[in-house]
């Protein structure tokens, strides 16, 4: 589903993504983890299309198509959904309305017909109780005067309901209590599919005791530095990054 | 914000999509100002005596006044003596008795702007006095109306007609020696709509106004008067929209609003008259004087505007609470674009006790545009327990636009309860790229983020008026946000 290969990117002259390769499947989950700074949200917001960020260098397809042409919006009506580790308020637009012209842009890309208000609040509520949402979140403002929580919960329950083929989910379990972290999780797990893939950005394991990923990828100074199962996040938890750094280290002298 | 910003351009160089002109014989008088002019407007009018008096008065006085200078905008100086004080259109000499005769040139015009004057408009729940340059061409729904014993009739057919009334209120708000605008408007004005909801009436309909400029060179000055008798209730609708013009126009109108006691009146605009073309060349002057008076207890009075056109807005539709339990609100949106300067507000005079105001002031700036928000809050030494709530939040698109904000606050009375709240945001560039990642694209995203900042004041609107409001508001975004 997305092949990712020596993907490179600045912002404002400074270069984040120092050759990234990646291949996610369809049906998998994947984990990325690192130390702070080491390019584990810009990754995210690259794929997702952000234009503060330029790709200088490499490629990356998704279901065959040349990602880095297409624009934000078109890759999310194309099926790539970024839950934001800061979602952002918009002040007079509500969760409902604002969700309602997402999901028909989407379904206007996929052929389909707007969903009409009534069809549109029986999938809201149905996708609301995955994340033990309150309807009432959901006519106010987007964001706005949500507890950190609260955003991140709607995060989810905008993934459930328009339902992505490839979801990035970028540091969404920082900032939980224990009890948002279990539901935040069951909600990822319950759209976890045979025909979608999800990308896990975190800092920590714990989030991986409940969304158990296929592969942990370890990313240090802008690359990926070591690959391997679910078994890598707890190897991690308990040696920490500084060791991996340190390898890292010694093998970018070595190859310079 | 390279996408947003190259948006913003695109946008500012849409073209006025109202912009074309009606090719009518119009009846016009000769360019400049003069008693003769003011008393062949008089006598095309067939007013009475005390009207060309009150117009000779003013017009007197006016030649005494100087153009003001304290607002915030920049303007070659108008030379008064090139503008034509009265074009109406030719038509047989006893005025059309309906729709069929009215040209149908006018008609299509309307059309175009998408006004439903015929009587479709009875489906909407509108009747419309539509104003085409200076002259009333049609009014709808008046048997229905009358029936209530509501009077609502073109400005020069009620000086003929309800002349005790016009006596009685005209200049009762905004004198004729008021502002240098409205004493101009005074003097020379031609039309206009006029409106008397008698005692305990709740009028059925909203009532509708469209003006429109036609005639090259043509300052319209239209005057409109609405009296709401005790106990009234009226919701009024103005609509403008203007065609394309290389010359700058003047439009100076007064709007004079009376309110008796527990009489509510609601007066909305949606204000879209030319705003000039990208490079400022070309627009409407709009320099306006709107005042309503809470002249009776427990009466009420709400602006709500939505002004995204002219190429110079001037105007503070204004409140004096003079009945004790009083209420006034302003509701408005100033939308500029390209080189477009707006400075408007509102001022609230507490007069009576117990009395409240409410101003919501939204201001969007795209382009090299200025917006200026100005408002007076004052309480007067007897008003009890005034109250006013005042919100100012400013919009910025882009980099090159400007906001001001200048309040005025004074208050002579120590019971008094002020609160004030003023914001300026930019539209955020994270904004921007959340509604992207949903799927939303750069135009679609910018208008929901605008709408939204300005819900407060399009839920005043009537519903079909703020479904139009939106779409303008759109419109106007169009290219001018990214």
């Amino acid at each position: 589903m997305l092949e990712i290969r020596n993907l490179h990117a600045h912002v404002e002259g400074n270069e984040i993504l120092k050759g990234i390769n990646l291949t996610v499947n369809a049906g998998e989950v994947h984990t990325i983890m690192g130390p702070n700074g080491s390019g584990k949200s810009t990754l995210a917001q690259v794929l997702a299309g952000r234009d503060t960020y330029e790709v200088t260098e490499g490629e990356v397809t998704y279901c065959g198509e040349d990602l880095i042409e297409l624009s934000c919006d078109a890759r999310a009506r194309k099926g790539i959904f970024l839950a934001f580790q800061y979602p952002v308020e918009i002040p007079g637009v509500s969760t409902n309305y604002f969700l309602r012209a997402a999901l028909n842009s989407i379904r206007k890309e996929q052929g389909l017909d707007d969903l009409d208000a009534v069809d549109f609040l029986q999938l809201v509520k149905q996708k609301a109780k995955l994340v033990e949402m309150d309807g009432s979140l959901l006519k106010r403002s987007i964001n706005e005067g949500f507890s950190g929580g609260e955003k991140k919960r709607n995060e989810i329950f905008q993934m459930a309901v328009l339902d992505p083929k490839l979801a990035i989910l970028d540091e969404t379990d920082s900032g939980l209590d224990i009890d948002a972290l279990r539901i935040v999780s069951n909600g990822i797990n319950k759209i976890r599919g045979a025909d979608r893939a999800i990308i896990l950005v975190t800092h920590y394991q714990r989030l991986l005791n409940y969304v158990v990923p296929d592969f942990v990828h370890v990313l240090v100074g802008g690359r990926i530095v070591k690959s391997g199962g679910k078994e890598l996040a707890l190897e991690l938890e308990e040696s920490g990054y500084a060791a991996i750094e340190k390898a890292a280290e010694q093998a970018a002298t070595v190859a310079s | 914000m390279s996408r947003a910003n190259s948006t913003i351009d695109e946008w500012a160089e849409r073209e006025y999509k109202y912009g074309f002109v009606t090719d009518i014989e119009t009846d016009s008088v000769p360019p400049g100002l003069s008693e003769d002019v003011i008393r062949v407007i008089s006598a095309k009018k067939q007013e009475p005596e005390f009207m060309l008096e009150w117009r000779l008065k003013a017009y007197r006085h006016w030649q005494t006044m100087k153009e003001p200078t304290w607002a915030n905008v920049k303007y070659p100086p108008i030379n008064y003596d090139e503008i034509i004080y009265y074009s109406a259109p030719k038509q047989n000499k006893d005025g059309p008795k309906s729709l069929d005769e009215v040209d149908p040139k006018l008609l299509e015009t309307y059309e175009k702007l998408g006004i439903p004057l015929a009587e479709r408009a009875a489906l909407a729940g509108v009747a419309v006095d539509a104003v085409f340059d200076s002259v009333s061409v049609a009014t709808t729904f008046k048997g229905k109306l009358s029936e209530l014993g509501i009077i609502f009739c073109p400005f020069s057919e009620a000086v003929r007609e309800h002349p005790d009334l016009i006596r009685k209120y005209l200049g009762s708000v905004v004198p004729y020696s008021d502002n240098f605008f409205a004493t101009l408007n005074s003097a020379v004005f031609t039309d206009g709509s006029f409106v008397y909801i008698p005692k305990g009436v709740r009028c059925p309909m909203e009532l509708s106004t469209y003006f429109r400029i036609n005639a090259a060179s043509t300052g319209q000055f239209e005057r409109t008067l609405i009296i709401a008798d005790e106990g009234a209730y009226v919701s009024y609708l103005e609509g403008c929209t203007a065609p394309m013009r290389d010359e700058n126009q003047l439009h100076a109108a007064v709007v004079e609003l009376v309110a008796l006691g527990d009489a509510t009146i609601k007066y909305s605009t949606v204000q879209n008259w030319y705003p000039g073309d990208e490079n400022g060349v070309g627009g409407i002057y709009n320099f306006v004087t709107k005042r309503g008076k809470c002249q009776g207890d427990n009466s009420r009075i709400s602006w709500t505007q939505v002004e995204t056109g002219s190429a110079i807005t001037w105007k503070y539709p204004s409140c004096i609470l003079m009945g004790d339990n009083s209420v006034g609100e302003f509701y408005s949106i100033a939308m500029v674009n390209n080189c477009q300067q707006a400075d408007t507000g509102t001022k609230m005079i507490h007069i009576g006790k117990n009395t409240r105001s409410t101003i919501i002031s939204k201001g969007i700036s795209a382009g090299r545009a200025q917006n200026t928000y100005r408002g007076a809050v004052k309480i007067n030494s007897g008003a009890d327990n005034a109250r006013n709530f005042t919100q100012c939040d400013s919009l910025l698109l882009g980099d090159k636009c400007g906001a001001h904000t200048f309040p005025y606050i004074e208050v002579k009375n120590n019971t008094a309860k002020m609160e004030h709240e003023a914001t300026t945001s930019k539209i955020g560039e994270d904004q921007l790229f959340y509604c992207n990642q949903r799927g939303l694209n750069l135009e679609d995203a910018v208008s929901m983020i605008v709408n939204g900042f300005c819900k407060e004041v399009f839920r005043e609107l009537p519903m079909e008026f703020a479904v139009e409001a939106q779409r303008l508001l759109d419109v106007s975004l169009e290219g001018s946000v990214g």
